[in-house]
């Protein structure tokens, strides 16, 4: 047996319950071979960075699996041909993840976030969020 | 040539700034995970390129292995491939 995560996007045009129901259909294939989903976690409708299959949105999931190798070959082989089904990815990895991954983190965390109220004397400005990058953090000399 | 730190020129200090260490090594370091999108977008350029180690200062090992998250994160559309 070995460790596994699946990460699978599912059609936008589902809703979150057959998303669901989805997960709980792999997970009985998993079953099925002997082997468990020992984690799994809905990341929700999510755009996604650019468009696959016409989609513009996707419904993530992650699946945390401890099983044989023929447990994964007839879960992908699935995946495949499910046409809800618009991407997915599986790597062998050599612990599994206990708790919330980064990407659950992210999201609580800026769930919790208060908002920083209004702060009257000073005016709106533009601030395009989409991208926190400048490098003044990572690296120093070109 | 890779971690050392750089001495400074003889010709004087001006220009002299310490290596910074590979923000992967060390004891308290976070994991690399293609699944947490806002620590691989640190290490992609504007375009959306990765970028090269001699600027983030990422030691060859785990710049492979943060080339190799970013590459998943992109298959699973997290981040962009190319930003036009």
């Amino acid at each position: 047996m070995s460790y596994y995560e699946n990460v699978f996007i599912a059609r936008q045009d589902i809703s979150q319950p057959q998303a669901e129901a989805l997960g709980d259909a792999f997970a009985k294939v998993v079953d099925d071979f002997g082997g468990k989903v020992t984690k799994r976690e809905y990341w929700g409708l999510r755009n996604l960075s650019f468009r696959i299959k016409k989609n513009r949105k996707g419904h993530y999931m992650l699946l945390n699996i401890d099983a044989p190798a023929a447990a994964i070959h007839e879960m992908e082989r699935q995946m495949r041909i499910n046409e809800d089904i618009v991407r997915f990815l599986t790597v062998r990895v050599e612990e599994l993840e206990e708790g919330p991954s980064a990407m659950m983190k992210a999201r609580d965390q800026r769930d919790e976030r208060p908002g920083r109220g209004d702060r009257g004397d000073r005016p709106r400005r533009f601030r395009d969020d989409s991208r926190g990058d400048d490098f003044s953090d990572v690296g120093g000399e070109a | 040539m890779m971690n050392g730190t750089r001495k400074p020129a003889s010709r004087g200090g001006a220009f002299f700034r310490r290596r910074k260490s590979c923000p992967f090594t060390g004891p308290k370091a976070p994991k690399i995970d293609y699944k947490n999108t806002r620590q691989l977008l640190r290490f992609v350029s504007e375009r959306g390129k990765i970028v090269p180690s001699r600027i983030t200062a990422v030691s060859t090992k785990k710049q492979r292995e943060l080339a190799r998250a970013i590459k998943r994160a992109r298959f699973l559309a997290l981040i962009p491939y190319a930003v036009k």
